[in-house]
């Protein structure tokens, strides 16, 4: 069905949409030219002075910066490889639990933190951790020294993996539970009749039938590895845990919006961007090639 | 036919896991809501595990007098209100052209990649604050409601959604005289009433849960929302904290006041406790909505 009369009434329909865009998402793309100018706020960006690549130079020569990138990979692997493996497994254990009603009110409890923002769960986080928190003293009645996790660059990343792990894996659960209910229950018959105990049908069935889900959601986090997850950190950190959990957009904002560097922090953020689109592309693209996935 | 295991052990083992997991997910909210609900004293000896000691309300009390978190509560609620009618209008007038395909609608495609573009390159937070700046919206409900406007990943969502309904529904419809406008709301719009349920309550969470805009593009107090409202008020102490002396951490964490802030916390979280339900039921409908494509 075409009707050539209805076209103009799309282009109607888009365009608040692309004007909104257009305006919030394509205007300040063309400030990317901070980067390469030594911005004076007074003079605008059109009378600044032109560097070239000074501020990356600079960015590239800063230990701090290196220290912000080696951050954000580990911290972001981390959080991935955490953030599959834990769903996965839970998802496993909650498709073998047989009583219904039992398994929704154990979904309905785990995807609760997911839907709280990270600056209630900071609080609580705090709450939890703190000198006087129940974790400590949990660790004293075992006969051990309290911690101060959040003040310490050894425990810092371990708080954050942890932290995210637990407020993500119930949602992460959703998607593998929708590929476990996918897997033809004839398959459990006939391993049943071969005389498959429990263990083999997981090894057999199951974990094959599920491959596919976990490629495709291991190549798709590619895009994230630039993202550490800025609320979380932003709302957790401290200046004594900034050399294990400074990230790029933590030191963006604080180079930029508090420190006036406004070229570096530019810099940094366009450093980011240009990379996390290339991983992304790539990562539909694969995904595109080998699973014949397709956003739209 | 379900096939389980005879093992009773491993049955056992199972559902005992399970509801520890379940218990640990919920462990440090019920232990900040037995903070909130228990004495002073209590709380900074150490006491409060996951039941109040000392029960007594007035960490309530006091939230209740204090007026600017009530005054924060507001701008919150006007731009959930405001941010995702917005968020609604935008995503159901965007999803509709693009759900056509690129022969009834020739441009879709250059729309297609221009939305997701916006989606996947950003100028950055330096260049973004200075064109919000620079349109006047600085301390406006606006600067809270306006740029994120257009929720992409939703669009795509519900245009998946809208790309599902039989094309005998428009033709009938057309044939009966219906513009594209008619067929949009009285056609596509009730029958996707659980897809817009689900991307709704999917913006609706997003601007309450939001702090970082409130906090960089609202220089007065009084135009705070409640998520930087609380963000300023109990993590800004400890995020200055330079020290690790356990003293001087427990002063700076006494100032702000912990028993207070657990209620402010706790208060906070109501509005999504109350529509959790609704979440629960309608979300995993649209999460799965859109990935799943045959």
């Amino acid at each position: 069905m075409f009707n050539r009369s209805f076209v103009k009434y799309y282009h109607l329909m888009l365009l608040p949409g692309i004007l909104l865009l257009i305006l919030f998402s394509i205007v300040p793309m063309f400030g990317v030219t901070i980067a390469f100018e030594d911005f004076m706020p007074t003079k605008g960006i059109f009378r600044s002075e032109w560097v070239g690549l000074d501020n990356f130079n600079y960015m590239f020569s800063l230990p701090d910066s290196r220290q912000v990138f080696v951050n954000t990979i580990a911290i972001a692997v981390m959080k991935i490889v955490a953030g599959l493996a834990v769903p996965f497994v839970f998802s496993l254990l909650l498709h073998e639990a047989a009583n219904a009603k039992f398994k929704r009110t154990v979904q309905t409890i785990v995807y609760l933190p997911h839907f709280l923002s990270w600056v209630i769960l900071s609080g609580v986080i705090i709450n939890f951790l703190s000198l006087e928190g129940i974790v400590n003293r949990l660790i004293e009645w075992f006969g051990g020294n309290p911690v101060m996790f959040l003040q310490s660059n050894h425990w810092f990343r371990v708080v954050l993996v942890t932290t995210d792990v637990w407020k993500e894996f119930g949602w992460g659960t959703i998607i593998f539970l929708a590929a476990l209910t996918g897997i033809n229950p004839s398959l459990y018959e006939a391993a049943a009749i071969d005389g498959a105990n429990r263990f083999q049908r997981l090894r057999f069935v199951t974990v094959p039938g599920m491959v596919a889900t976990i490629v495709l959601l291991a190549t798709l986090s590619f895009g994230n590895v630039l993202n550490a997850g800025f609320d979380q950190i932003f709302n957790l950190y401290n200046p004594i845990v900034y050399q294990s959990g400074d990230i790029i957009d933590t030191y963006v904002y604080r180079a930029g919006l508090l420190e006036a560097q406004y070229g570096l922090s530019t810099a940094v953020g366009l450093f980011k961007s240009v990379i996390s689109f290339v991983l992304i592309a790539a990562s539909y693209g694969l995904a595109t090639r080998f699973a014949n996935y397709r956003i739209f | 036919m379900v096939i389980r295991g005879n093992n009773r052990l491993v049955d056992a083992f199972i559902y005992v896991f399970l509801a520890f997991v379940a218990f640990m997910s919920l462990a440090p909210i019920l232990n900040t809501l037995a903070i909130s609900l228990s004495s002073k004293v209590a709380v900074s000896a150490g006491q409060v595990t996951f039941w109040p000691v000392d029960p007594n309300l007035f960490a309530y009390k006091q939230v209740l007098q204090d007026r600017s978190f009530f005054v924060s509560f507001g701008v919150s609620v006007k731009r959930v209100l405001l941010g995702g009618g917005l968020n609604f209008l935008l995503t159901v007038l965007m999803a509709y052209p693009l759900s056509r395909t690129s022969k009834q609608f020739p441009m879709r495609n250059g729309y297609m990649w221009f939305i997701i573009f916006t989606m996947l390159f950003s100028g950055g937070l330096v260049p973004w604050y200075m064109t919000i700046n620079k349109l006047g919206l600085m301390d406006t409900i606006w600067a809270l409601v306006l740029p994120p406007a257009v929720p992409v990943f939703n669009v795509i969502l519900l245009m998946n959604f809208f790309r599902g309904i039989p094309k005998e529904l428009d033709e009938a419809a057309n044939i009966d005289g219906a513009g594209p406008w008619k067929i949009l709301w009285t056609i596509y719009v009730p029958v996707s009433l659980p897809a817009l349920a689900s991307v709704t309550l999917f913006s609706i969470v997003g601007h309450w849960n939001s702090f970082f805009d409130g906090m960089i593009l609202m220089n007065h107090k009084q135009n705070w929302p409640l998520q930087t409202y609380i963000q300023q008020l109990l993590v800004s102490v400890t995020s200055i904290m330079n020290t690790t002396d356990p003293e001087e951490i427990k002063r700076l964490t006494n100032l702000s006041g912990q028993l207070l802030n657990a209620a402010k916390v706790i208060i906070s979280m109501l509005p999504i406790a109350v529509i959790y339900p609704f979440l629960q039921r309608f979300f995993i409908h649209g999460i799965v909505l859109g990935s799943v494509k045959e």
